[in-house]
């Protein structure tokens, strides 16, 4: 039996708002011994980046432990003094953030940060950790690792600033590696490689860590056990193996359930119709930069075309040309067979109604300061000419179509709404002007997978009931799996390859969508170790990108 | 002096670490202690420390008499002020629990103290300023006789009970003119900052949304009048407006609104553009602009009420330091024209006896009364901005 590393036992965290402590973690125990990987998953709000940080003592401001213990190697560290937490905390445990872009200090060498907690500690010197870190930036596959690390973090990438992080946290050596969601904000081609890097130097210096992430796939990859967690509460606590064959509890179920949303395939589009929106031999260019070349692609009525392709591949640029926010430099843009203008101010009222745009971020999407009913009745009133009670019953209509209650939602405020209900809001305001195709950006992707499901299944819903096109734009290849007819795959501003969903996801590819496909992590807890094992460490990611150009 | 001062600062370093020690050790560990960083706990001996300095000099000022007396009088001055206004501010925040609709319930049960005092004083000026005519015993140009500056209206001192606050240089009654002051600086510097707002406010929206080379014109020419100390500027354009107001015949109290206006303009152009930047790059401008929405639609519906908590912040700053602008033209010479009153020429009126204060304080308060009521106003606008921000942000400390 090895070591037992971290005892959490009870552990209760309150949260201060409105001037009173509100209990966000009811009592979770944690186990861990020496070198074992835990996977911690849940929705957002389930309180997993707090455990994850009370496990070094440590609390965010506002926050504090109310009751429970966590013993990290027989230290208590609830009632530690802030000087035996110092000795601990970055040579013994060390924390991955989930942006590593906000967490370097943009004014130092990502080196100098690197050294700074092996000497702090006296673990080692100032030039033997320099050396080391190199041998650690080397491990973990960062090109060019001699000079690397003399760069400022701007200068290099997302993926690459995120391995830097990790070989940061490496540095002491320490015993407990905290990750949380270090891979979410990447691509998944970046991605994976992150994952196999840090796999791999977990295992090579039998370091245990608790691995935080929402992504079920990603976590079965990286952990040896998974704990679900549920608005602060424990679910079910599995190896991974077990967890994900035979999950006990309803909730986990359900969420295992996700991923499994598919709609069937319509027939094929007859050959004569024509196209909701035709875009064609589009290039376009920020200033002087060009962003994209030559794109051509239709969208028919009642069909969703997905977009897919890493960030900075232009599918957002691509949008923003249809709606005429980024006038395109040559080509043009066709609504129902007629050209419109090319910027969105020349446009009449009614072409500007008739495509209609729903947003990634519902935060930035909806003014804060202004009512549901306001939102929602505004297009109405501006497109429509509708006022008082017809205005009201209108928008009642709209809220009802959202599957929100009018009465209990009119009054409200954004704020007042989670997530999902605001992704919602924003879905209704794009009806509410009555268009025949929407753009939507990334609508899901900051959604928790239950709350992404549901506005899925209403998008589609939505589109049999409407009659409406959809352009899709995402980046997860789960989702257009969910959603899609029609797939146009996207890199460095060129159409890849295109065609309907089944032809997409069966073989031959072009290189990139194949690439594109086998990055996305599977269920399978073995499927990084064979994928790895079938292309060898050096062809998965960017670094086959590379090589495919 | 300098001994006894570092002496304490350093015995209460151990005497800190004992508090918490012994705080976690009688509470058993409850999270106040706990987490309680030392400085904190240095912070809290210290401040004891000075409330029991407080208190025995305190009592050590009743205890003096004669001339000895004399070193306590502000002091004691400040402590009566203080409980008094607490006194005042805590029971017209439990008034507002009580009284009135719901609404205004909520608001005081959960305002702070500082809040409720700022609440009051404004509404206190307000009244005064407005009734100035009806609360005040005599005229603000009447000359009353002896020039008598004692306060207090105690014979014994040599004060004059007909005239509490006592009589200025040319005798005319210092309470009537304080009163009548309120009106004179407090409405003008009101007209000011809403005039400043507005130009300032509109403008800088405007290149904000706009940018371009509407914005490039506007900031660059906002750059311009900012290179000119704001006072120096101030009195130059006075000085000049002086000679127009003498040819045209309008008073020259509208042409310092405009002057002082137009000069604060700038800083409000400044804060609106910035804030109105970061607003227009959020999606629901731009699904607001794709909607086919007008500039006034965009500025005033979706911008504006964005911007309202750092406007709202700035314009309670801001009006403080019109205010303060006032008095220092007016103590220049060039502000409100005598004889109307005004806080800031009555500072400078009554300024030399402020060097009685060694051995007749009653003297030297009086051209402290003028620079105090400039002062609360000043405090109490500006807790009362404080707790606007703090409730429209969520700012947490």
């Amino acid at each position: 039996m090895t070591e037992q590393l971290l005892k959490i036992r009870g552990l209760k965290i309150e949260g201060r708002s409105d001037e009173m402590w509100n209990q966000i973690v009811n009592g979770v125990d944690i186990d861990l011994m020496k070198g074992e990987v835990l996977g911690l998953i849940g929705e957002s709000g389930a309180g997993k980046s707090t455990v994850g940080l009370a496990a070094m003592g440590f609390t965010r401001d506002g926050c504090r432990i109310s009751e429970g213990t966590v013993e990290f190697d027989g230290v208590d560290l609830v009632n530690a003094a802030a000087s035996v937490k110092r000795g601990l905390l970055g040579k013994r445990i060390a924390y991955v953030a989930q942006s590593a872009a906000a967490s370097f200090n943009p004014a130092h060498k990502i080196i100098d940060q690197h050294t700074e907690g092996p000497t702090q500690h006296g673990v080692m010197g100032k030039k033997e950790s320099e050396m080391d870190g190199m041998e650690l930036y080397e491990k973990l596959r960062l090109p060019d690792p001699e000079n690397i690390g003399f760069r400022y973090p701007h200068q290099v990438s997302g993926g690459q600033l995120q391995r830097a992080m990790t070989a940061m946290a490496m540095a002491c050596r320490p015993d407990l590696i905290i990750f949380d969601e270090p891979t979410t904000a990447l691509d998944v081609t970046t991605q994976i490689e992150v994952l196999a890097s840090i796999r791999q130097i977990v295992e090579e210096f039998d370091t245990a860590a608790i691995y935080i992430t929402h992504d079920l796939a990603v976590v079965a990859q990286m952990s040896d056990k998974i704990k679900v967690l549920l608005k602060g509460d424990e679910v079910e606590e599995a190896d991974t193996r077990t967890m994900l064959s035979a999950p006990t509890q309803e909730y986990t179920k359900s969420l295992w359930a996700v991923r499994s949303f598919q709609r069937p395939s319509k027939p094929p589009v007859p050959t004569s119709a024509t196209p909701v929106i035709s875009v064609q031999n589009v290039t376009a260019a920020y200033g002087t930069v060009p962003v994209l070349h030559d794109v051509s692609f239709d969208i028919h009525e009642g069909r969703t075309v997905a977009v897919v392709g890493e960030s900075g591949s232009g599918k957002s640029t691509a949008a923003r040309c249809i709606t005429g926010l980024l006038p395109p430099v040559s080509g043009t843009i066709e609504f129902d067979g007629v050209a419109m203008p090319l910027d969105y101010r020349k446009r009449t009222k009614d072409q500007l109604r008739q495509a209609q745009m729903i947003y990634q971020m519902a935060d930035t999407a909806l003014n804060p300061r202004k009512s549901i009913g306001e939102i929602i009745g505004r297009p109405v009133e501006f497109y429509m000419g509708l006022k008082g009670a017809a205005k009201r019953k209108r928008v009642d209509e709209l809220l009802d179509q959202i599957e929100l209650e009018p009465s209990q939602y009119f009054h409200r405020l954004p704020s007042e709404l989670s997530g999902g209900q605001k992704q919602r809001i924003g879905i209704a305001r794009a009806l509410a002007a009555e268009p025949k195709f929407i753009i939507c950006d990334e609508v899901t992707s900051a959604l928790d997978q239950l709350v992404a499901e549901g506005i899925l299944r209403l998008l589609a819903k939505l589109q049999d009931d409407l009659k409406l096109s959809y352009m899709f734009i995402t980046h997860d290849l789960a989702t257009v799996r969910a959603i899609s007819d029609e797939v146009v795959v996207m890199k460095d501003g060129r159409v890849v390859e295109q065609g309907t969903k089944d032809e997409m996801f069966k073989p031959p590819h072009h290189p990139y969508t194949d690439l594109l496909l086998s990055s996305v992590p599977e269920m399978d807890p073995d499927w990084l170790t064979n994928l790895l094992n079938e292309r060898g460490v050096d062809n998965i990611g960017d670094a086959a990108v590379g090589k495919m150009t | 002096m300098m001994i006894w001062l570092l002496g304490i600062l350093v015995v209460a370093l151990p005497v800190a670490y004992g508090f918490r020690m012994a705080g976690q050790k009688l509470t058993g560990n409850a999270p106040r202690f706990r987490d309680m960083p030392s400085g904190v706990a240095y912070g809290y001996v210290i401040g004891a420390v000075v409330l029991v300095w407080l208190v025995w000099t305190y009592i050590a000022s009743w205890l003096a008499e004669g001339p000895a007396a004399n070193q306590y009088f502000f002091f004691r001055i400040a402590i009566h002020g203080f409980l008094i206004f607490s006194v005042m501010a805590i029971s017209f925040r439990w008034l507002g629990t009580k009284v009135g609709p719901e609404f205004t319930k909520k608001l005081f049960r959960n305002m702070p103290a500082t809040a409720a005092f700022g609440i009051l004083i404004i509404i206190i000026y307000a009244v005064v300023s407005i009734f100035a005519g009806v609360i005040a015993p005599y005229g603000q140009e009447e000359i009353l006789g002896a020039a008598n500056v004692v306060p207090g209206g105690n014979p014994a001192f040599g004060g004059d009970p007909a005239y509490p606050l006592g009589t200025d240089q040319i005798g005319r009654d210092i309470l009537s003119r304080l009163i009548y002051g309120a009106q004179n600086t407090v409405g003008i510097a009101f007209v000011t900052t809403c005039l400043a707002f507005f130009v300032g406010g509109s403008l800088g929206f405007l290149a904000a949304t706009l940018q371009g080379w509407l914005d490039q014109v506007i900031s660059r020419t906002v750059d311009v009048l900012m290179a000119i100390p704001a006072l120096i500027f101030a009195l130059l354009l006075m000085t000049i407006a002086t000679v127009w107001a003498n040819e045209l015949g309008v008073n020259r109290t509208i042409f310092m609104v405009l002057i002082i206006a137009l000069i604060d303009s700038t800083r409000v152009f400044r804060l609106a553009r910035a804030v109105g930047l970061n607003i227009v790059v959020m999606d629901y401008i731009e699904a607001a602009k794709l909607r086919g929405e007008g500039l006034s639609y965009l500025i005033f519906k979706e911008i504006l009420p964005n911007a309202t908590a750092p406007l709202l912040a700035e314009f309670g700053l801001r009006f403080c330091f019109v205010f303060l602008t006032i008095a220092s033209l007016s103590f220049l010479g060039v502000g409100i024209q005598p004889p109307l009153a005004d806080w800031g020429t009555m500072v400078k009126d009554l300024s030399q006896f402020i060097n009685f204060a060694a051995f007749a304080p009653q003297v030297a308060a009086a051209p402290l009364l003028a620079a105090s009521a400039i002062a609360l106003l000043t405090v109490a606008v500006n807790f009362v901005v404080d707790w606007m921000l703090h409730k429209s942000s969520g700012l947490k400390e």
